[in-house]
């Protein structure tokens, strides 16, 4: 039974808002009564109303053992994410959730864990990665593998950078193209699968980014020893309701809003190569 | 010190290839280096190597006049650059610059088209390599141009 408040936004005001490339904007939200936003799992997702103009989903970006404040990263790429961009400190935004399954942190323990992320995709993966940081002696060789079209659409390119200096991780970023001083790695993600050596029988992989990048990079993890069990992909649909109620987020039999967005590919895989749907 | 024959087999490009060929191929081959950002060799010049990359990196790009240089592509440790040796008119179509020191084996072009004129076998197999990096090289570059983490459903 979901309980009535699913539906009703939340009021929540913008603390603080950060660019993070020419499109993308880091929003982070308080509760205007007060207190904490709810708790919420890596690979959640929320409501975000712009009064007056509409409703989207949008992955929870912050970290999750930090729950204050609700942290979301947004392409402008429509009407209500372009309003949500334009969104400055003070602004109301309502919000529902959170909704949606999660990233595997927990029963990754023990094993070594792959992040590949491709463009706004690094977003959803984040509170993973905070998590894997924050909990790194339960793991064993963890990488994130990061693609994005240029270097000026890298995302959260400070905390990269922290991240690439750290001795107990693997970071590795390629672009599509670059220009100028870019020193990096230039081609597809799937280039940098060699450069994070790690072992397929004991590995969880977490995929997030253009459905393209996904499958090719899926198939190659598959070709590479990974079971299909273990290859973890956040589908993006049109989701509205988010509690399974409307079907527009339909693919087959999953309403992605509740049975995703977070899958094991070898649920999903199948879906995934059929056109219709 | 290894000899050009013992780096050769370690390199994946080479992988499986039987010790009589190496040698042959060998006699080809010899070591070279490029300090960070010199140029390997740039658009229009005689495509008269080919290289088998064994550390570093070396940016692949293509530039217009008054603007800079686009890397489309970086080749690393482990990889292959330049295919403009095995065909015809031969000259290079993209500038190769090292981004960082750079360590390769550098092959003499018309020495192993020779050899492979020779050997029709041989031939077969280096040519059997190099298709199989072109086609990935072709798939990388055709997901580049799709520029899947440009669009995304407007809402």
């Amino acid at each position: 039974m979901i309980a009535a408040p699913a539906m009703l936004p939340a009021p929540y005001r913008v603390r603080r808002v950060r660019r993070e490339t020419e499109d993308t904007w880091t929003l982070d939200l308080e509760p205007e009564a007060g207190g904490e936003p709810p708790v919420f799992a890596p690979g959640q997702f929320n409501m975000l109303y712009v009064f007056g103009v509409g409703e989207v989903p949008i992955s929870i970006s912050g970290d999750p053992t930090d729950s204050a404040p609700l942290v979301h990263t947004v392409r402008a790429v429509g009407a209500v994410t372009r309003a949500l961009c334009a969104l400055r400190s003070g602004d109301a935004v309502g919000v529902r959730g959170p909704f949606g399954t999660a990233w595997p942190v927990s029963e990754a323990s023990g094993r070594d864990v792959l992040l590949v992320a491709g463009g706004v995709g690094l977003a959803p993966l984040r509170p993973a990665w905070y998590e894997l940081l924050a909990q790194r002696s339960r793991f064993g060789r963890v990488a994130l593998l990061y693609g994005a079209r240029s270097p000026d659409t890298l995302l959260y390119a400070e905390e990269l950078s922290h991240w690439r200096s750290r001795f107990d991780v693997e970071v590795r970023v390629t672009v599509d193209h670059a220009t100028g001083e870019w020193g990096g790695h230039v081609g597809v993600v799937t280039g940098l699968l060699d450069s994070a050596p790690l072992d397929a029988d004991d590995c969880v992989a977490m995929l997030c980014g253009p459905e393209i990048m996904m499958r090719l990079v899926g198939a190659e993890l598959r070709r590479r020893g990974i079971p299909a069990e273990r290859i973890y992909v956040s589908l993006e649909r049109n989701m509205q309701c988010a509690v399974g109620w409307c079907g527009h987020c339909q693919l087959g039999p999953e309403l992605t809003c509740r049975d995703g967005p977070v899958y094991p590919l070898a649920r999903v895989e199948r879906l995934l190569h059929v056109r219709e749907l | 010190m290894k000899g050009l024959e013992s780096l050769l087999a370690a390199h994946p490009f080479f992988a499986g290839m039987t010790a009589a060929d190496l040698d042959l191929i060998a006699g080809c081959a010899a070591n070279a280096r490029f300090e960070a950002g010199e140029y390997l060799y740039r658009e229009g010049e005689a495509a008269d190597r080919f290289y088998l990359l064994r550390d570093g990196r070396v940016a692949v790009e293509i530039h217009a006049p008054g603007k800079n240089p686009v890397t489309i592509l970086s080749v690393g440790a482990g990889e292959v650059l330049g295919f403009s040796w095995l065909t015809p008119p031969y000259r290079w179509v993209f500038d190769a610059r090292a981004q960082q020191l750079t360590r390769a084996l550098v092959f003499d072009g018309a020495c192993l088209r020779g050899k492979c004129e020779t050997d029709p076998r041989l031939g077969y197999d280096l040519l059997k390599r190099v298709a199989q990096v072109m086609s990935q090289r072709l798939e990388t570059a055709t997901l580049q141009l799709l520029d899947v983490y440009g669009g995304t459903a407007a809402r």
